[in-house]
């Protein structure tokens, strides 16, 4: 066994973001050979402090502080824990309606920006291919209609947010019990207007993930991809909701390992752990213990756990997606580009399903009813299942609050990716190359963690990469911006 | 009919009534005066000097001045507005103001007079004091991080409500809001008291209420604070 002292140690450090920031670390031996890749993500808990003592219907505005990336999932998942603190968790039509148009617009957009800017770089040009071009800016230049299609697309999910929660980024729309405004028809039409140019882009979309998988399966099959169990929230009749829904795990073969669990009762089946070596929650289901508890939530979750999706041209993505796999779980860590992109033509059939609802007019915006002192949320955010907990006092103060965030369930997942990137394409390898790091955070970024995803990177994933030998003097260094 | 008196805004005869203040008669006329501390139906109280004037070239609180036949007052100036944004900008870094989540944004006096002044970040350091909030109360929700020390709660509580809930305690930057008890709770204070609707920023809230009112719709989101006052404004040349 090589001890650590002879080993060397390749730092992956992508620049702080919003929600934290990460870096990989990966200890070499003299011979190159991988002894131990880690994901390390220092995690933003500073909200659970900072929230103590703060009023309750303040929190779905506040805690989207959290997130500069996908800030309406934690506005809405708040918003459904406060709606039981004040006793209307069962909403009016047009406020459930609302808020449902507001998360598919968040998923478009979130989905979107992911796929384009962050992701079609690799998969169109290759992860070995040429760094200077291989970046946003290469796409544009490459395949100017897809740039295109990414801007518009993104702005279209940005649109939708703005007319259901007043702004397209931090605002109000969701409050206790409700929502605090309709659809007004001069909103609901300018939407529609682009309403056919966007599900048309997002079948193309839908097209390049699937037969980017299938062109090349031989070489994702295997790449950073393990079996897993997964998790997400389904509807009570089993179809894919990220919405509202009661909470189903299913192991490696599909078994359900729990099925249509309350979100109240999440603690029941749901623990953390925590290891030494990381600030980061290791969330594990209980009946299986910490060791094989661990599982993946997320696009490639969702399209698992589901038993169909209620919009026709997505369902029949779905049905060609689970026949790659006979029906069982798909493991393939790439293929969440695949099941991302289902998703987006999903978010776009439903939002034009409900721009055409006349619900959205509605008036009854607001039901309250018994208050209570303790709530779950629980929500699908584009990264995976996100919970929300709070506990108040007599005086309407947070007490509690605990959040486990999409990326703390991959956490484990994302680990298992870049072992075995890391022994798939660095070990042993004389020489260390840019293109073998990007590797790693290929598998990293299909997990579309948010510390990876940060818009204003544009496209890149900022990275300093060092070899410290055992007396930590850097040897080598390899930097990308 | 009392007696009227004239005397010139930047520029402009005005003609106002003996007795009132120079930001009460310019108002009347069109001309807004910016101002915090001073509500109407309230008497002034000259703390916030956000009104402050030039009269006859000396700076005075418009809110506490009366007029005088042929005063010469400067109001819209490069100077006046200069030392209005100081002021204005002293107060936001003076408390702990988070417009980004605060339910009174877009309906918040201070952050509507930042935006009027063009202000976006204030080029004094932020002193984040430590300040408490009181929520025992079942209706009404203190949160004194807010607090710009206005006194609006307090004459309006002796005022219009014929109570005396609230009152300062301390000096200088010890100076707070204090309420006529151990906690909002043990006072006699009522949510439809006047008081609790005199606060000019997110520092006593109607608990609950939260963001109710969409963004867009609410009182400064599509005008600047003072277009009402500005909108009595007699067209040029009329
Ligand atoms: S609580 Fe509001 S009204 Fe009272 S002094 Fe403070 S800012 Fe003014
Ligand atoms: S409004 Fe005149 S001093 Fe405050």
């Amino acid at each position: 066994m090589v001890s650590t002292s002879d080993a060397k140690r390749i730092v992956i450090e992508p620049v702080t973001r919003v929600e934290g920031h990460g870096k990989v670390t990966i200890l070499l031996d003299e011979a190159n050979r991988v002894q131990q890749a880690r994901l390390h993500i220092v995690e933003f808990r500073g909200f659970e402090r900072f929230i103590q003592g703060r009023p309750y219907w303040e929190v779905p505005v506040l805690v989207q502080r959290l997130c500069g990336i996908c800030p309406v999932s934690h506005h809405l998942c708040a918003a459904k824990a406060v709606d039981r603190l004040v006793g209307g968790e069962s909403l009016t039509p047009t406020a459930e309606k609302m808020r449902r148009l507001m998360h598919y617009g968040q998923f478009f957009q979130s989905h979107t920006l992911h796929f384009f800017h962050l992701c079609s770089p690799d998969l169109l040009f290759g992860f070995d291919s040429d760094p200077a071009l291989r970046n946003v800016v290469g796409v544009i230049q490459k395949h100017p209609d897809l740039a295109k299609q990414a801007v518009m697309m993104r702005k279209f999910g940005q649109e939708v947010i703005k007319v259901t929660a007043g702004k397209k980024i931090h605002g109000t729309g969701a409050i206790p019990g409700g929502i605090n405004k309709n659809l007004s028809i001069e909103e609901r039409d300018a939407l529609l207007n682009d309403m056919d140019q966007m599900l048309q882009w997002s079948r193309g979309a839908l097209r390049i993930a699937r037969d980017y998988t299938l062109q090349h399966l031989e070489e994702v099959r295997d790449f950073g991809s393990f079996e897993s169990n997964h998790l997400s929230i389904v509807r009570a009749d089993g179809a894919l909701d990220i919405y509202d829904g009661g909470l189903r795990a299913i192991d490696a073969d599909g078994n359900r390992i729990f099925d249509h669990v309350g979100n109240q009762a999440y603690l029941e089946q749901i623990a953390e752990e925590v290891k030494s070596w990381s600030y980061m929650k290791f969330p594990f289901i209980r009946s299986l213990g910490p060791e094989d508890g661990w599982y993946r939530v997320g696009p490639l979750a969702r399209i698992n756990t589901c038993d169909f999706i209620d919009t026709p041209e997505a369902d029949g993505a779905r049905k060609e997606f689970m026949a790659l796999t006979e029906g069982k779980p798909n493991h393939i860590t790439m293929a969440y580009h695949w099941a991302r992109m289902i998703e987006t033509l999903h978010a776009a059939e439903k939002i034009r399903d409900l721009l055409n609802d006349p619900d959205l007019q509605g008036e009854d915006l607001v039901v309250k009813g018994e208050k209570r002192r303790e709530a779950v949320g629980i929500i699908e955010a584009p990264r995976g299942t996100l919970f929300h907990h709070y506990r108040i006092n007599e005086n309407d103060q947070v007490v509690m609050a605990n959040l486990i965030v999409s990326t703390t369930s991959n956490n484990e997942p994302m680990n298992r990716a870049v072992r075995k990137v890391a022994e798939q394409h660095i070990s042993g390898n004389a020489e260390i190359t840019e293109g073998m790091l990007n590797h790693v955070e290929v598998a990293i970024r299909a997990y579309d963690p948010c510390l990876s995803c940060a818009t204003h990177a544009l496209g890149r994933m900022p990275l300093t990469v060092e070899l410290v030998d055992h007396e930590g003097k850097v040897i080598d260094r390899r930097a990308k911006d | 009919m009392s007696q009227s008196v004239m005397f010139m805004i930047d520029g402009v005869q005005v003609e106002g009534r003996a007795g009132q203040s120079i930001l009460e008669a310019a108002g009347e006329a069109g001309v807004y005066i910016p101002r915090l501390c001073y509500k109407e139906g309230l008497s002034p109280h000259g703390s916030c000097r956000v009104c402050t004037v030039m009269v006859n070239g000396r700076p005075m609180s418009a809110c506490t001045s009366p007029i005088s036949l042929g005063m010469i007052v400067e109001n819209d100036s490069p100077r006046v507005a200069q030392l209005r944004r100081d002021l204005i900008e002293m107060l936001f870094v003076a408390g702990n103001h988070f417009c980004m989540f605060c339910e009174k944004s877009g309906d918040c006096e201070l952050q509507a007079l930042a935006y009027r002044f063009g202000i976006t970040a204030p080029k004094y350091p932020y002193m984040f004091p430590k300040r408490e909030v009181d929520a025992s109360h079942p209706d009404i929700f203190i949160d004194r991080n807010r607090c710009i020390l206005c006194g609006r709660c307090v004459r309006a509580s002796k005022e219009l409500d014929g109570k005396n809930v609230f009152q300062f305690v301390g000096r200088s930057a010890e100076k707070r809001i204090a309420v006529n008890g151990e906690a909002l709770a043990d006072t006699d204070a009522a949510v439809t008291d006047a008081a609790a609707d005199a606060c000019p920023v997110g520092a006593i809230l109607k608990k609950g209420v939260g963001y109710v009112v969409p963004v867009g719709k609410r009182e400064y989101d599509d005008k600047p604070i003072g277009s009402d006052i500005e909108a009595k404004r007699p067209a040029a040349g009329s």
